[in-house]
Formats: C-alpha cells, structure tokens, sequence
C-alpha cells in the first residue's frame, strides 16, 4: 500500500506560485527589446509610405488629377503626367505575364507531377536559382540575345496578324523586302520578355509548393476511379490549387510591375499612350525614374516620388489581392509566397 | 458511373459453385434496353506495352519527318527556332492521331497533355540555361586575365584592352555596401520576425501588416526614398553608406517575412516544452526557438542577401559610380558590380560591353555561391555533425557493477 505523507510536520509550507501574465525580469527586457524593434521597423519601413505620399503632395496639388492623365512628360514646359508611363508599365508587366504565367504553370506541373522523383529536387532548386539570378543578368540576356529574335517574332506577327489593333507597327512597311530592324527592337514587347524571365520562377515557386500541399487522398481517389495522370491533374490538382495559381500569378504581376534595370536596359523611352506594344518605343514608372533621378530639380524630384507612389500603391494593391486570394484559398494557408 | 461491363465468355467457363448466388448482377442486354449506359472501356495501367512504346516512338519519328518536309520543302521558315515549333506541334497531333487509333480520347487527352506540360518545362529550362551559358559565353575572355580581378578601372581607356583594368573596386564596393546593408537588415528582420512570432499582441499584428506591405514596394522607390532622404535632405554626399542603407531598406521587408515564415513553422510544444521547464521566454526564444530554425533562418537571410547583390536599381541612384578602389562608404562615390555593368553596357563600347559581361559572371558566381551555401545550411541537420554510429556507441559509459559468480551485486 502507498501513503501520501499529507500532514508532515517537517516538510516547508508550499506556497502557490504567482501566476501572472506580466513579464519580470529577463523576460520584460526582452519582450520590451522585442517590442522596440518591432516599432522601429514599423517607422522604417511605414516611413518610407507615409515619406512618399507626403512629398507626393506638392505635385499632385500642383498638376491635380492631370498628372494621372497627362501623357506627356515635358518638365520645362511645366507639362508633367504619368498616364503614358503607367500605361507603359502595365503593357510591359502584361506581355510579361503572357509569357511568363503559361510557362510557370506548365513547369510547376511538370516538377510536381511528371517529373522523375529523382530529378525533382534538382528542379525545384533550378527554379530557386533562377529567381535568384540578378536581374541585370536577364537585362543582358534580353537585351542581347533575345532582342534580334524577338524583332523577327514581331515582324512576322505584324505581317501575319496586323490586323489585330495592338499587333500594329505604326510607320513602318511590312511587306517591303528589307526591314527596318530598328523599328522593331526597343519595344515593350521585348521588355515584356526579358521580365516574363524574372517573375516567371516566382510564380512558378508558389504553384509549385500549392500544387505540392495536394491531399493524397484525393488523389488516390482520383485514381481508384480510373482517372489517368492527366485527368487527376484537371478534377484534384488544379482546383485545389487554384488560389495559389491566381496568387503566384499576381505576385509576379507585382514584382513585373515594379522591374527596373531589365526595361532600362532594352525600351527606348516614349511618352505616350500607346497599346501597339510590338512597336519600338515604351516607357515604365520605373525606367522613368532611374532615367530622369539625375538632374532633376526639386519640383520634378517631387513628380517623380509621387509617381514612384502609384507605383507604389498599384503593386500594393496588387500584392495584397494575391495574398488575400492565397490565403483564403483551400490550399494556401501555409504557402510563404 | 454505374456501367457493368457484359462478362466476357472466357469467366462463363468457370465452373459453377454449387451453392446458389447471394447477389447477381443484372446484366441488361442493349439490343433490349435502349437506357444501358455504353460500357467504359477500361484504360491501360502499369508500364506502356510494346504497342503503345511503339506509338509513341512512331509519331515522334513521323513528326520529324513532318517538321522537315513542312519547314524545309514547303513554306520558307528557316531556322532552328521554327523547325521546333512545327517539331511540337506536329508531335503533338501525330500521338493524338496514333493514340486515338488505339484507345480512347481519355488517354489520347492524357497523352497530349504530358507532352504539353513537359513542352512547356523545357521551354523554361532552355530559358533558364541560355541565360547561364550566354553570359558565360560572353563573358570568359576576360576573366582570363588575372588583372580583371586585382585592379580597378581608374585611367583605364573604354577601348583599352583586355589586359588593363579590372572590376576590383565593384567587387570591395559590392561587400562593403552589402554589409552595410546586412548590418541594417539582419538584427532588425530577425528582430522583427522573433517580436512578430514569440511576442505578438496587437501591435505585432500591425507590424506584420506593415511589413508584408512593404515587401511590394519597388526596389526603385527605394533608392528614391533615400536618395531624397538622406543625400538631398542630410546632404551626406553619393557614397557606400548611401547605397547600403538602400539596399538595407530594400532587404528588412523581404528577410523579415521570410524569417517570420520560418519562425511560425517552429513546433509549438517545443516552446511549451521549454516553458514548462521553467525557462524564461528569452532562454526559450534563444535556446529553442532560434537553434531549431536555424538552418531555415539562414536560408532566408542568404536568400535575401542573394537578391540584394544583384539589385541595381536602389545602388544606381544612392552610389555614384566611382571607377577607383574606395573601401570608405561615407567618402564619396563607389561602385558595385550591377551598377559597373549597367554603366559599361550603356557605353555602348565593345570591349566595356565585354567587361560588362566579365563582370556579370563574377556576379552570377557570387550569386551562385551564395546559393550553394544555402542550399548547404539548409540540409538537414543528421546529415551534419553527427558522429558516426560506431562512436556514439563507444561514448556510452556502462555503469561498472562488481558482480559475483551467482549474479547478486557485489
């Protein structure tokens, strides 16, 4: 039999302990550390927001709503709006993502599904590399080698498909025997291109991982009912990881939004609004601003931090539409985009 | 689908178990029954037979031919590039055409789309290796020369040749504008990330908010943001400090989601575990929490790192590009290896252009390396200082017990 010794006199009266929420000691110095450097980052990075809309204000109180609308960018005419670049900038991430959101989702289809379980994780690291390849790098490659084919791609199309309103190539003869490459090379489509390289392993990284995440079961059962590889494809993966589809896509459409060196590199600048992308000439708020920083005065410094704010705003709005659409998806709710 | 297949013959011959069936199935017969679904074929599992082997090799094989004859005899389009595509497109159509003859159009359908996402997945790994090869290609001829990498460009002609000048001063510049840039982000990302996970509360709440805000926000805005910060509003002149602390803005978002990521991932009972011990909420953070992921912390800060030595957008408006050695970041202007390229390559000059590409692989080396190193912390950790089995054993000390001949203690 076992006794407890309830009622010994010698033992020490137990004391309850203190509970309380409230840090002591060690642990109020690094839960206050903590917190000072969680407010300093917030001043850092909210800083940087709250910096570019409040020397946005002069230029938009200044030129008003034109600046959203104005094409032209004539500083010493006092002539200043963002519509064509923002109109640039959007034809670019568009072509970008032309390219760029096929190729993702057929490569995280193959890596997840098709590939050899051998060469799978050699994959999924070629992917990281690529994204990790700095986008000078793409910037050279487009510039260089992709430009010459990417001007005969736009030729051909505008002699076999001129027809299409943004496939037109104003001032220029598609028949004519020579062609006039300069014409063709410089153009947001071939922009367009060398970004589709930079947001594509993005996008392909977050289907990836969702595509990944698939419950097995389903896909058992998918295949218990005599479905083929293709056909668990349609009626499992690609429902299930529909949300991470969309949120890599617009992930990416933010990071192509925003790209800078690789466009610089390859547009030649033009300030109007213009949808015929194949056509040489384009121009992105980003471009803008690595191009015109130099010797501009503080008024035009002032244009330009208030379109780096749109900017701003555009892929913030974009961003968060994809993180809310991942995370509320079936599948995302873990996925680090 | 609830089709019954009519039985084939060849199970009508079994003989007959002697007891009468429990349950039968009603097999309708079509010619009576106009409402019997068709039956479903079954498709073919496990590995392709001769037939189907052959199939496959026979429309590739007709696909080439068809490549031939329609790029190189009938329509003029030269080149590899379209040779490929009608390649495809006719390989495509000639399984669908072969498979259809044989099975259904569930597996013809199955066919065409393994070809297609596999089209696609090489399309992006040709992208992807062209990039590498190309700038490797163009880039070599001058790393040859060991004085690309022990001198700087300082009186260097454009048009000199290979054997002058070198990218000394964008490689010290590169690490000195990225520690400057780390020493920035590191403490304050991972700071962020252990407030965000380990502290929480409202106000982590919005610091999350804000901080995953902020991973949007263009790496040119950046650069403007402190360019007009602090080299027109503080008047510190066009220096390494500039550009790191642009860099440094740039990177605190990214590193610090990332590592916020990796922090939640940490398993909750063992903080619990450590708590229950009766260890502080610092000793758990610093002794659990951090060890335990710190292979994916390391992951993220290299990752991070990786996209801050090829950014050129913040460093182009923030550093000013010296074309000297500079080792001081607050002395005036200083290069960096993406900012060297861009200014080479807008020179227009062949042989800046080749150094620009020289550079790009000493770029895209570094890069690499980093990633490599990634890759290594990232392993996991049996893999690493763990002793062999043969040791762990030896190490077990055996209590020493006396014992007599009958097996009672001495």
């Amino acid at each position: 039999m076992t006794s407890l010794p309830l009622a010994d006199p010698s033992a020490p009266e137990a004391q309850p302990r203190r509970i309380s929420r409230r840090p002591t000691g060690s642990d109020a110095i690094f839960v206050n550390v903590a917190r000072a450097i969680g407010a300093s980052v917030l001043v850092i990075t909210g800083g940087v927001g709250v910096f570019l809309a409040w020397q946005a204000v002069p230029t938009l109180r200044r030129y008003g709503f034109s600046f959203l609308t104005e094409q032209r960018w004539q500083p010493e005419a006092d002539i200043i709006g963002i519509a064509g670049v923002l109109v640039g900038t959007v034809s670019i991430a568009l072509v970008a993502m032309f390219f760029a959101f096929p190729l993702a989702l057929l490569s995280a289809l193959y890596i997840s599904e098709y590939a050899p379980a051998k060469i799978k994780g050699l994959l999924v690291s070629a992917v990281d590399l690529m994204a990790a390849i700095p986008s000078i790098v793409y910037g050279l490659w487009g510039f260089f080698l992709m430009m010459p084919h990417a001007a005969e791609l736009a030729w051909w199309l505008q002699r076999h498909f001129g027809w299409v309103p943004f496939f037109k190539i104003r001032g220029t003869d598609a028949d004519s025997p020579v062609w006039d490459t300069s014409r063709y090379v410089s153009s947001a489509f071939c922009a367009g291109i060398a970004v589709a390289m930079m947001v594509l392993p993005m996008a392909c990284a977050v289907m990836r991982q969702v595509f990944s995440q698939t419950p097995p079961g389903e896909r058992e059962a998918a295949l218990a009912l005599g479905a083929t590889k293709w056909g668990v494809i349609r009626s499992v993966v690609l429902p299930f990881g529909r949300g991470g589809i969309i949120g890599g896509t617009m992930l990416g459409l933010g990071r192509a939004l925003g790209e800078t060196i690789a466009v610089v590199l390859i547009i030649s600048p033009a300030f109007e609004i213009k949808w015929n992308v194949l056509e040489t000439g384009a121009n992105s708020v980003s471009a803008l601003i690595a191009v015109q920083f130099g010797d501009a005065t503080p008024a035009q410094l002032s244009a330009l931090l208030a379109a780096g704010f749109v900017l701003f705003l555009i892929t913030l709005a974009v961003n968060t539409l994809a993180a809310v659409i991942v995370n509320r998806s079936r599948s995302g709710a873990d996925a680090d985009a | 689908m609830t089709a019954v297949e009519t039985r084939p013959d060849s199970l009508a011959d079994r003989p007959e178990p002697s007891a009468e069936p429990k349950t039968f199935l009603p097999a309708r017969d079509r010619a009576q029954d106009d409402d019997v679904p068709p039956p479903v074929p079954r498709r073919a599992i496990g590995a392709p037979n001769a037939d189907e082997l052959f199939a496959r090799a026979g429309a590739w094989i007709a696909a080439l031919g068809m490549a031939w004859l329609i790029t190189q005899r009938f329509l003029p389009l030269g080149g590899l590039a379209w040779f490929l595509i009608v390649l495809l497109v006719a390989g495509i159509f000639m399984t669908g055409l072969l498979s259809s003859i044989s099975t259904t159009f569930v597996e013809v359908r199955d066919r065409v789309a393994g070809i297609v996402v596999t089209a696609g997945a090489v399309v992006v790994g040709i992208a992807l290796v062209s990039a590498v090869v190309f700038v490797f290609v163009r880039g070599w001829k001058p790393l040859t020369h060991l004085n690309f990498f022990t001198d700087d460009m300082a009186g260097v002609e454009p048009k000199a040749p290979f054997t002058q000048g070198g990218v000394l001063h964008a490689i010290i510049g590169t690490g000195i504008q990225l520690g400057i840039g780390l020493a920035v982000a590191l403490p304050l990302g991972v700071g962020t990330a252990v407030f965000m996970t380990e502290v929480g509360g409202r106000f982590a709440r919005i610091v999350r908010t804000v901080v995953e805000a902020m991973t949007a926000l263009p790496s040119i805005v950046a650069g403007l943001f402190i360019y007009t910060t602090v080299i027109l509003t503080l008047g510190v002149p066009r220096s390494g400090l500039a550009a790191g602390l642009a860099l440094g803005v740039m990177m605190l978002p990214i590193i610090a989601r990332a590592a916020d990521v990796v922090l939640r991932v940490v398993p909750g009972n063992l903080r619990e575990a450590s708590l229950a011990l009766g260890a502080s909420r610092w000793r758990t953070t610093w002794n659990v929490v951090l060890p335990t992921a710190r292979p994916g912390l390391a992951t993220a800060v290299i990752l991070g790192v990786a996209r801050g030595v090829g950014e050129t957008s913040p460093v182009l408006l923030t550093s000013g590009a010296a074309n000297f050695v500079q080792a001081n970041p607050l002395d005036g202007a200083m290069n960096s290896l993406p900012l060297f390229i861009y200014t080479q390559v807008r020179s227009g000059e062949p042989h800046s252009i080749g150094r620009a590409f020289g550079a790009a692989v000493v770029l895209m080396t570094l890069v690499l390396a980093l990633f490599v190193l990634a890759r290594f912390v990232a392993r996991p950790r049996k893999y690493r200082n763990r002793p062999s089995l043969r040791s762990r054993v030896a190490r077990i000390r055996v209590p020493r017990t006396r014992t007599t001949r009958n097996g009672e203690a001495a």
